[in-house]
């Protein structure tokens, strides 16, 4: 539905994006998960047309972003990061009014409203100046202004920001009922979000994609293997250079003792498993072991390796 | 054409309820109105004069009054059309809604017309009143003038005023802030108006240019009733000009970077 080659956009000498490339299926929820200023609103605003790449090419719902714009733009239903309202309208009036400059024929634009209302929650509202409606209805007239031309592609900015906790689960909840109908992509830089409603995160730094996957995959094989912590019993001194020669383990974590017993973690290289050549090179050594077991990762924490990492890099 | 009327509808209600709007149309409606009772009053007591003189002639109160008020009327304009403008695309970058109407389905020149057309609605509506108390003025008049000297003079006035706005929407689309948009499109329509103040009376071509660029040099015929082609020439390639250069700013996310 969406293909995206080596796109690259450039503000002056400031690059926003570098060489991005990737696709997203039909009916599928991607997220774009990367820290303030990473290249997120960039990349959406060329997919939604708003201003083109200066490198690369994008092709949304079958047609070139740079050569058929108009035919993207009747196809995609976008909210930007603020969204663009018009304050002194009525919510009637301003989405009948994106109903017609999107294209919906003015036969199906009282169904398309009442649909576009309803599914956001609005539908006593219509009546209501933009202006008086709080920060979370304004977010979803923002949503059913992106809906009422019933695009193939959503493109949702942080649809959450700035919502309180019920206001963010239930557009959470609207967001993932629309997958299947709609491609969406959508921004955040709140993790749990992304685990919730995404099937596949791209995780985006500084212009760069530095990630790619589901979100369970993220957490399990991009952290740099598993961290296993071990409760032992045993002569303290030899511990930390015997768990240092098994094969795979990559750090030894400080030692702990307490009621004659040590507590140590160590983490293993990515995807592999080293819990029972731990256990065996223990008991063969004269330790017991009491306790070990492998602890997951959460995404915040392949997050901030991820984006810490290139920083450091750069 | 759909999404046109759709534009102008929705420019047409922003310009409408805003507090501005208001404001100008008060403004101009109580200066010129004062304005044409000094006119009035002064062309009548003239009148009244050279009929009393030695030697009575005719004289054509309702076209002498019309010719300057008209003048009075573009000095007028000038100071109130940079802030009917000053908003237009100001506000929808200000507000955001400008990423709205870029990643919808309509061409730059639906939604540069859209706006121009509303801001020419706007101007009518300001001019109204004038047109009006002109009216009354001929219907009045003994022998009645021929209604065409009327109806070129009110186009005169559209012209200039459409030529302003064309100016104003450009300036409007480079800013996101209103006050500095108002200034600068102020700022340049003095420079237009007293261009030619520098061109006293010699003809070398520099002065000559200048004078043709002095955007009221083109207006006085048609307020006297007199339509010359040079002038709409004029007036409607200035509309061109302004328009086109708004485009191109809406466009310049394309070669600024």
């Amino acid at each position: 539905m969406i293909q995206v080659e080596n796109l690259t956009k450039r503000y002056g000498r400031y690059t926003a994006i570098n060489n991005v490339s990737f696709e997203v299926a039909r009916g599928e929820i991607l997220g774009f998960l990367g820290p303030n200023g990473a290249g997120k609103t960039t990349t959406m605003r060329v997919l939604a047309g708003f201003f083109p790449a200066s490198q690369g090419r994008a092709r949304v719902a079958g047609y070139d972003v740079f050569e058929e714009p108009l035919e993207v733009k009747r196809r995609v239903g976008y909210l930007p990061e603020n969204p663009p309202l018009y304050t002194e309208m009525t919510v009637d009036s301003y989405l009948s009014f994106v109903a017609r400059i999107k294209g919906v024929p003015a036969s199906d634009l009282g169904e398309r409203l009442e649909y576009s209302k309803e599914r956001c929650g609005l539908p006593n509202e219509g009546t209501r100046l933009i202006k008086h409606l709080s920060k979370g209805y304004r977010q979803r007239v923002g949503l059913a202004q992106a809906l009422i031309h019933d695009p193939e592609v959503l493109i949702l900015d942080e649809p959450t920001i700035g919502l309180d906790p019920n206001q963010i689960s239930e557009v959470r909840e609207l967001i993932r009922s629309l997958g299947g109908d709609h491609t969406i992509i959508l921004s955040t830089h709140i993790l749990p979000e992304v685990s919730m409603t995404c099937g596949r995160v791209i995780i985006i730094n500084e212009g760069k994609i530095v990630a790619v996957d589901t979100p369970e995959n993220l957490t399990r094989q991009l952290s740099g293997g598993q961290r296993i912590k071990l409760e032992v019993a045993g002569r303290v001194d030899q511990l930390s250079t015997l768990l240092g020669g098994v094969n795979g383990v990559q750090t030894v974590g400080s030692l702990e003792e307490a009621d004659g017993r040590i507590r140590v973690w160590v983490e293993s290289a990515a995807g592999t498993e080293i819990r029972h050549l731990l256990a065996r090179t223990l008991v063969e050594s004269g330790f017991e072991l009491y306790q070990i077991h492998a602890e997951g990762r959460t995404l915040e924490e392949v997050f901030k390796e991820l984006t810490t990492k290139e920083e450091a890099a750069a | 054409m759909r999404n046109y009327l759709a534009l102008l509808g929705k420019e047409l209600n922003t310009l409408f309820v805003s507090p501005i709007a208001y404001t100008v149309l008060a403004v101009f409606y109580a200066v010129s109105g004062y304005f044409f009772y000094i006119i009035l009053s002064f062309f009548v007591q003239q009148s009244s004069m050279r009929q009393m003189g030695p030697s009575p002639f005719p004289m054509d109160v309702p076209g002498l009054v019309m010719a300057s008020y008209l003048g009075v009327l573009s000095t007028i304009l000038l100071f109130l059309l940079p802030m009917v403008t000053m908003g237009i695309f100001a506000e929808e970058r200000k507000r955001g809604t400008i990423e709205l109407l870029l990643t919808s389905p309509i061409t730059r020149l639906q939604l540069i017309l859209g706006k121009f057309s509303a801001a020419m609605i706007f101007l009518m509506v300001m001019l109204v009143p004038a047109a009006l108390k002109i009216l009354l003025l001929f219907l009045y008049s003994d022998p009645a003038p021929s209604p065409s000297p009327y109806l070129v003079a009110l186009l005169g006035v559209l012209l200039l005023g459409g030529a302003l706005m064309a100016i104003g929407l450009f300036v409007s689309s480079l800013t996101e802030n209103q006050i500095v948009a108002a200034a600068a499109t102020f700022g340049i329509f003095i420079i237009l108006w007293v261009l030619d103040a520098s061109a006293e009376s010699s003809t070398t071509i520099w002065n000559e240019t200048l004078r043709y660029l002095a955007v009221l040099n083109h207006y006085e015929d048609f307020t006297k009733g007199i339509i010359d082609t040079q002038h709409l020439v004029f007036y409607l390639s200035f509309v061109c000009l302004g328009l086109f250069l708004t485009s191109l700013s809406l466009d310049s996310e394309k070669w600024r970077s």
